[in-house]
C-alpha cells in the first residue's frame, strides 16, 4: 500500500460571454491550503486577460483566496490552476473509539464557561450557514444512525452510507441555488448536495461539520468498490469533515461512500460551498455566457 | 380596588375622558390622578385655549402637514400606489430632565459596551474564549460576517449610529427591549416629526425650551469624513435598497438632511478597492457610506451572492480601509434578544461597570438551566427567535395550547440555542388624541427609540427620539408594535447641563465644492421619464386624431397605416382596441407602465402633485376599461393628465442637471416622433391632400394655431412651415432642436464637461419657394417630397444615436456598454 501519492492537477475554467464584460470582480479559491496530510510542491494560477488588480490573501477560514478585478472590456475569461501535490495516506481511525455523539454535541454547547480555546474554531461549523439550513427534516433523515451512546464517527459513517443509498447521483439535476430541502425531497443531486445534506444532518444534531472542496482521482478503482471508478473526477469535488474527538476532524466522502484518503486532494474548507466556491464573481455587461470547466487529476507516481 | 385612575386636576376639562390603567405606569398621571409635574407646563398652555379646539386643530394641521411633506411609510411596496401616510400624534411624550439624564447616560454606556463587544467578536474573540458570551450567539447569527473577521474599520468605529428601544415598566423604570445596531431606522422620522410639531405647537415648544434635535446628523457627517485628505473633496452617500423599501422616505430625507447623494448599489462601483459614485459628471470617490442596506446584502461578491442590491467589492474597499461604513459591516450580529442576558457580563468584564439601564428579563435557551426554567414557566413567558432568519413572530407561552404547545416544546428541546424567552412587560401608557371627531385623550401603550451618534466630540445621545404608540390600548408584547402611530419626544431642558455640541451648532461639515452629485441612474430615469411622458402624449394624440377620422374612409385608412408604420399599433390590431392592449410591447399601456416605473425610481425628486399625476395614469386607464368608456373620452382625459404631469415636472423641480436631462428627453422624443411622422406622411401619395394634412395637424395638436395664422384650409406647405421651421411653436422640429442645444450648453457648463454633444443632423432648412415646390404636382414635386422624407428619417436616426451617446457617456460611464439601453 502506498503511503504517498504525487498528483499533477489542472483545473481550467472558461467563460465565453455573448457581449463585452465591462467590469468584473472575482473571488478564487484555487490555491490548495496547507493540510497535515498533503503538501503542495508547485503551484501556478494563470488568469487571462490579465487582471487590473490581483490580491492573494488568506480568508477567515485559513484558505488561500485570490481576489481579482478586471477593468478592461473582455469577451472571455480563462482561469487555470496547475499544481503538483503530494498526498500522504492517513492513519486508520477506529470509529468505535470516538466519543458518543451526544457527548460531542454537548461538549460543544455553551455551559456558562469555556473549557478550551481550540473549541472556538470547531464551533464555527455547528450552525446554520447560507447553503446549509438546520431544520427538523434533517434531524429526521438518517435518524436511525444516531443510536443513543453510539460513537460519533460510527454515526457519521452510517449516515454517509444511508445518504449514498438514498440519494441518486444526478449531474445537472441541481445547481448551486437548489435548496437543500428540494435535494432531500427529490433524493438526487451532485457532490455538493451530498456534502451539504450530510452537513445539515450532522449540524441539526448539534455536531460540527465542515465542507471540504477539492479534487478526486477517478482513473483508479477505489478500495470500496473495485468495479467502478470514483465519482467526481473531471470537475471539482466536495466532501465532509466531521469533528470526531479524540481524533479531531475526520473526512468522509458521501458521494462515493468512502473515507477520504489518498485519492482526495483538498483545496479549501469552510462552512459550506459559499465560503470556498472555486470561482465566484460579479460582472457588468456580458449578456449570456457559456461556461466550461475542465479538471484533470494525473497520478504521477506512488512512492512507498 | 379600582383599576382605573381618573384625572384629578380640576382645570383640565378636556382630560375628562382620560382613564389611566392602575396596573401600568401612566406617563401623564400619577397614582392620585394628578398630572405629573413635567407634563403640567404643557397642559397649562393647552388649557389657555378651549381644549376641544386645540385637539381638532392639532389633528387637522398635523394631517395636512404630513400630506404636504409627503411623509410616508411602506409606500413603495405597493406599486398600485396605496400610500400609507406616516401617523403622528400631535401631543408629544414629555420626559423630565432628571429622567433624561439617566436615559442619556444609560444609552451612551450601552453604545460603548456594544462597540467593544463588536470589536472583540470581529477581532480576538476573547469574550467567547473566556466564556463571557456563548459562541452560538455570533456564530449562529446570519449577520455575523466571517469575511469581515479581522477587519478593523477605518477610523476604528463600528457603531456610528446606535439605537435602542426602551419601555417603561409599572415600577417606573425604563427597560431595554431591543438594540438596533446595523442601520437603525427612525431617526429621520423623528426629525420630520419635530418639524411638523414645530408648526402645530410652536409656542409651547419655544416656551418650554424643549431640547433640540437638529445638528446630530451634521455632526455625524463631520465625523464620518474627518479623516479625508484636505486636498480631496469629501463625499458621503446614503446607500438605500431602493424605492421599494418600507423606509425609503427616510432614506431620501436623511440624504437631504445630510446634504449627500442618495445612492442605490448600482450607483456605486468599486475599482482598485476604492468606492466611486457614478455621477453625471463622472466617477467621484466616496469616502463614507451611511448604509440602509442589511449586512449580508452589501457585497454580492463576498456575502450573499443573490443580492442585486449591494456593491460588488465593497468588503474589499472596507478591508483596505478606503471607505467608512456607518455602521460597519457585520454590526447586525448584535440584533438579537439572546444577547440581552449577556450584556451585563460583557460590561463587567470589559469596563468593570454595571449597566445603568436594565434589560427585560431574558432567557437564552442554549444554556441548560435557562431551558429548564423556560419549560417550567412557559405560561408566563414570550418565546421568540434568537436569530433574525428564523421567520416567526414571538408567541405568548400561555397562548400555546394542545399540539402547538407540544411542537414548541419539541423545538425548544431539539435546538434550544435558537430560542429566547422573555418576561411580559406591561408597557406604560401615554395620552393620545382620540381624533375621528371625538375630542379628548385616550391612554395607549408606548415605547421609545433613542439614538446615540458617534461624533468628533465623542458619542452623543440625541435628546428626544421616536415614541411609538400601539394601536391597541393594552398590548403586553415586548415586541415593537407594527403599525400604530408615532409621537415626538420632548425632553425638558436640564439646568445642570449645557447643551452638547450636536445641539448647539449645526455642524461645520466640510462641504465639498459645489458639484452635481446626482447619481447617473437617477438622472437616467429622469431622462426616460421625460421621454416616456412625451411618447405617451404623442401616441395618445395620434390615436385620438385617428379615431376622429373614422368617418372618412380615405383618411382613415392612411391614418391607420401611419399608426402601424410608426409602431403605435401592431399590424393586426384595431386602433380602438389598441388602447387597452396590455400585451403589445409598443402599445400605450406598456409605455404608461414604463413611465410609471421611471417615475417610481426618481420618486424622491418629484413633487407630491407630480407623483400623483403619474400614479393616476395607470389607474385612470384601468378604470376606463372597466367602465367600457368611449376611447375618445379616455384619450382626452389621458392627454389632460399627461399635460398636468408635464407641468409639474417642468415647473416643480429644481432646475439642475437632472431637470435639464428630463427636458432634453422630452425634446428629443418629440423631435424623433415629429420627424418620423412627417417623413411617413411625405412618403405617401396623399401627402398634399386636404384630409391627411388636417389629420397631421390634429395629431400634432397644431390645428388651433394653423387656422388663425394661415387663414386657409389645411395645406401641405403651411403645415411643413409650422411643423418644421417655426422656432416658436413647441411642436415644431426647429423648436426642439434649439431647446436641446440650449439645454446641452447649460449642462456642459454645470457639469464642467470638456465638450458638448449635439444631434449630428440638421433640421432641414426650407425656403418659401421650396415649400411651394413641395406642394406642387408632378414628378419633380413628388421627388422633392421623397427627398425631404429621407432627410427627416436621417434626422430621426441621428436623434436616436444622440440618445445612445448620452446614455453611454453620462449614465453608464463606459464607451461600450451599448446594450444597457435600447430605445
Amino acid at each position: 500500500m502506498s503511503t504517498r501519492q504525487l498528483y499533477r492537477i489542472t483545473h481550467e475554467t472558461r467563460y465565453a460571454y455573448a457581449a463585452n464584460v465591462v467590469h468584473s470582480h472575482h473571488l478564487l479559491h484555487l490555491v490548495p491550503r496547507p493540510a497535515p496530510n498533503q503538501q503542495c510542491l508547485e503551484h501556478a494560477l494563470l488568469i487571462s486577460p490579465a487582471p487590473t488588480c490581483r490580491r492573494d490573501e488568506i480568508d477567515a477560514f485559513g484558505n488561500p483566496v485570490t481576489r481579482i478585478e478586471l477593468q478592461s472590456p473582455h469577451r472571455d475569461l480563462n482561469v487555470r490552476t496547475d499544481m503538483q501535490i503530494a498526498v500522504h495516506s492517513r492513519p486508520n481511525v477506529p470509529a468505535d473509539e470516538t466519543h458518543p455523539w451526544e457527548r460531542v454535541a454537548s461538549s460543544l454547547a455553551y455551559h456558562g464557561h469555556w473549557p478550551a480555546r481550540t473549541n472556538l474554531d470547531i464551533c464555527r461549523f455547528r450552525h446554520e450557514s447560507a447553503y446549509v439550513r438546520v431544520k427538523r427534516a434533517f434531524t429526521d433523515f438518517g435518524a436511525e444512525c444516531f443510536v443513543r451512546g453510539k460513537p460519533v464517527l460510527s454515526c457519521a459513517s452510517d449516515l454517509m452510507r444511508t445518504l449514498h443509498r438514498e440519494l441518486r447521483y444526478a449531474p445537472g439535476a441541481t445547481d448551486v441555488s437548489t435548496p437543500l430541502m428540494e435535494v432531500l425531497e427529490k433524493r438526487h443531486g451532485v457532490c455538493q448536495d451530498f456534502a451539504h445534506l450530510m452537513i445539515a444532518c450532522l449540524r441539526s444534531r448539534g455536531l460540527a461539520a465542515r465542507y471540504v472542496s477539492g479534487y478526486i482521482r477517478s482513473d483508479l478503482s477505489p478500495t470500496a468498490a473495485p468495479e467502478a471508478p470514483l465519482i467526481g473526477g473531471g470537475a471539482s469535488h466536495a466532501w465532509v469533515a466531521v469533528y470526531s474527538p479524540p481524533f479531531g476532524w475526520i473526512e468522509l466522502d458521501p458521494t462515493n461512500n468512502i473515507w477520504v484518503g489518498i485519492e482526495h486532494v483538498a483545496v479549501a474548507w469552510g462552512r459550506d460551498f459559499g465560503d470556498v466556491s472555486p470561482l465566484r464573481g460579479i460582472i457588468l455587461g456580458g449578456g449570456r455566457h457559456k461556461l466550461s470547466v475542465n479538471v484533470t487529476v494525473e497520478a504521477l507516481d506512488a512512492l512507498n | 380596588m379600582s383599576r382605573i385612575i381618573r384625572p384629578a386636576a380640576p382645570g383640565a376639562a378636556y382630560l375628562g375622558g382620560y382613564a389611566a390603567d392602575a396596573r401600568r405606569y401612566d406617563e401623564l398621571l400619577d397614582g392620585t390622578g394628578a398630572i405629573r409635574p413635567h407634563w403640567k407646563a404643557l397642559f397649562d398652555r393647552l388649557d389657555t385655549e378651549p381644549g376641544a379646539d386645540v385637539t381638532r386643530r392639532g389633528i387637522e394641521l398635523t394631517r395636512r402637514l404630513i400630506t404636504e411633506s409627503g411623509v410616508t411609510y411602506n409606500v413603495y411596496a405597493d406599486p398600485k400606489g396605496a400610500d400609507r401616510p406616516w401617523a403622528l400624534d400631535p401631543l408629544p411624550l414629555m420626559i423630565s430632565a432628571t429622567e433624561w439624564r439617566l436615559i442619556e447616560r444609560g444609552v451612551a454606556q450601552r453604545a460603548r459596551v456594544l462597540e467593544a463587544l463588536l470589536a472583540d467578536l470581529y477581532g480576538p474573540q476573547r469574550l467567547i474564549a473566556e466564556g463571557v458570551v456563548p459562541p452560538e450567539l455570533p456564530f449562529g447569527h446570519p449577520n455575523f460576517l466571517w469575511p469581515a473577521h479581522g477587519i478593523v474599520p477605518a477610523g476604528g468605529t463600528w457603531l456610528h449610529i446606535y439605537a435602542v428601544d426602551l419601555a417603561r415598566a409599572p415600577d417606573g423604570r425604563w427597560w431595554v427591549l431591543a438594540d438596533r445596531t446595523q442601520s437603525p431606522s427612525g431617526a429621520g422620522y423623528a426629525l420630520e416629526n419635530r418639524e411638523i410639531i414645530e408648526q402645530v405647537l410652536p409656542d409651547p415648544l419655544r416656551d418650554l425650551d424643549v431640547r433640540k434635535l437638529r445638528g446630530f446628523f451634521a455632526a455625524l457627517r463631520v465625523h464620518l469624513l474627518e479623516s479625508v485628505d484636505p486636498g480631496e473633496s469629501a463625499l458621503a452617500v446614503v446607500l438605500t435598497p431602493g424605492p421599494f423599501n418600507e423606509t425609503y422616505f427616510e432614506h431620501a430625507y436623511l440624504a437631504r438632511q445630510l446634504g449627500v447623494a442618495l445612492a442605490e448599489g448600482t450607483d456605486l462601483t468599486v475599482r482598485n478597492d476604492t468606492v466611486y459614485l457614478k455621477t453625471l459628471a463622472g466617477l467621484k470617490r466616496v469616502h463614507a457610506i451611511l448604509r440602509r442596506l442589511d449586512d449580508d446584502f452589501c457585497d454580492p461578491l463576498e456575502l450573499r451572492s443573490d443580492s442585486a442590491l449591494g456593491v460588488p467589492g465593497l468588503l474589499g474597499a472596507v478591508r483596505a480601509g478606503r471607505v467608512v461604513l456607518a455602521n460597519a459591516l457585520g454590526t447586525g450580529v448584535l440584533e438579537s434578544a439572546a444577547w440581552l442576558g449577556f450584556h451585563p457580563g460583557v460590561a463587567e468584564r470589559l469596563f468593570d461597570e454595571e449597566l445603568i439601564l436594565p434589560s427585560v428579563a431574558t432567557w437564552w435557551c442554549g444554556e441548560a438551566p435557562a431551558l429548564q426554567y423556560v419549560l417550567a414557566n412557559i405560561n408566563d413567558l414570550v418565546i421568540g427567535p434568537a436569530y433574525p432568519n428564523q421567520h416567526f413572530e414571538p408567541v405568548f407561552g400561555r397562548a400555546l395550547i394542545g399540539s402547538a404547545r407540544e411542537a414548541m416544546i419539541t423545538r425548544l428541546r431539539t435546538r434550544p440555542y435558537a430560542y429566547v424567552a422573555q418576561e411580559h412587560l406591561a408597557l406604560s401608557q401615554a395620552p393620545v388624541l382620540r381624533g375621528q371627531g371625538i375630542s379628548g385623550f385616550a391612554a395607549k401603550a408606548v415605547t421609545i427609540r433613542v439614538y446615540a451618534f458617534a461624533t468628533s466630540a465623542g458619542r452623543i445621545v440625541m435628546p428626544g427620539g421616536l415614541a411609538r404608540v400601539a394601536t391597541d390600548a393594552s398590548v403586553n408584547a415586548v415586541t415593537t408594535q407594527r403599525g400604530g402611530a408615532s409621537k415626538d419626544i420632548w425632553v425638558l431642558p436640564d439646568p445642570q447641563q449645557t447643551a452638547p455640541p450636536g445641539e448647539s451648532t449645526s455642524g461645520s461639515a466640510r462641504t465639498s465644492a459645489r458639484q452635481d452629485l446626482t447619481p447617473s441612474r437617477l438622472v437616467e430615469n429622469l431622462y426616460w421619464m421625460g421621454r416616456y411622458t412625451v411618447r405617451c402624449e404623442d401616441k395618445a394624440g395620434l390615436l385620438r386624431a385617428t379615431l376622429a377620422v373614422r368617418v372618412d374612409p380615405q383618411v382613415w385608412s392612411s391614418a391607420v397605416r401611419m399608426c402601424r408604420e410608426l409602431d403605435v399599433i401592431a399590424a393586426d390590431v384595431d386602433p380602438k382596441t389598441s388602447l387597452h392592449d396590455d400585451g403589445d410591447p409598443h402599445g400605450l399601456v406598456a409605455d404608461i407602465r414604463r413611465l410609471n416605473w421611471c417615475a417610481s425610481q426618481v420618486r424622491g425628486r418629484l413633487s407630491a402633485g407630480c407623483w400623483q399625476a403619474v400614479s393616476s395614469l395607470q389607474q385612470q386607464l384601468h378604470a376606463s376599461v372597466l367602465a367600457r368608456e368611449a376611447p375618445r373620452q379616455t384619450l382626452d382625459r389621458l392627454l389632460l393628465s399627461l399635460a398636468a404631469l408635464a407641468g409639474f415636472a417642468l415647473d416643480d423641480m429644481t432646475q439642475d442637471a437632472g431637470w435639464r436631462l428630463l427636458r432634453i428627453g422630452r425634446r428629443l422624443e418629440r423631435l424623433q416622433f415629429v420627424a418620423r411622422l412627417l417623413a411617413q406622411h411625405l412618403s405617401t401619395d396623399t401627402a398634399k391632400q386636404h384630409g391627411p394634412v388636417e389629420w397631421m395637424l390634429n395629431v400634432c395638436d397644431s390645428l388651433r394655431i394653423y387656422r388663425p395664422r394661415y387663414v386657409a384650409a389645411p395645406r401641405l406647405g403651411p403645415m411643413l412651415d409650422l411643423l418644421i421651421r417655426d422656432a416658436e411653436h413647441p411642436r415644431a422640429l426647429a423648436f426642439q432642436s434649439q431647446a436641446i442645444t440650449r439645454d446641452m450648453h447649460r449642462l456642459t457648463e454645470i457639469l464642467q464637461l470638456e465638450t458638448s454633444d449635439a444631434v449630428d443632423e440638421p433640421i432641414p432648412v426650407l425656403t418659401d419657394s421650396q415649400l411651394m415646390v413641395l406642394e406642387g404636382d408632378g414628378p419633380a414635386a413628388a421627388a422633392a417630397r421623397l427627398h425631404l422624407a429621407a432627410r427627416l428619417q436621417k434626422l430621426a436616426a441621428a436623434a436616436g444615436r444622440f440618445s445612445d451617446r448620452l446614455s453611454m457617456r453620462q449614465f453608464s460611464h463606459t464607451s461600450l456598454d451599448s446594450h444597457a439601453l435600447a430605445s
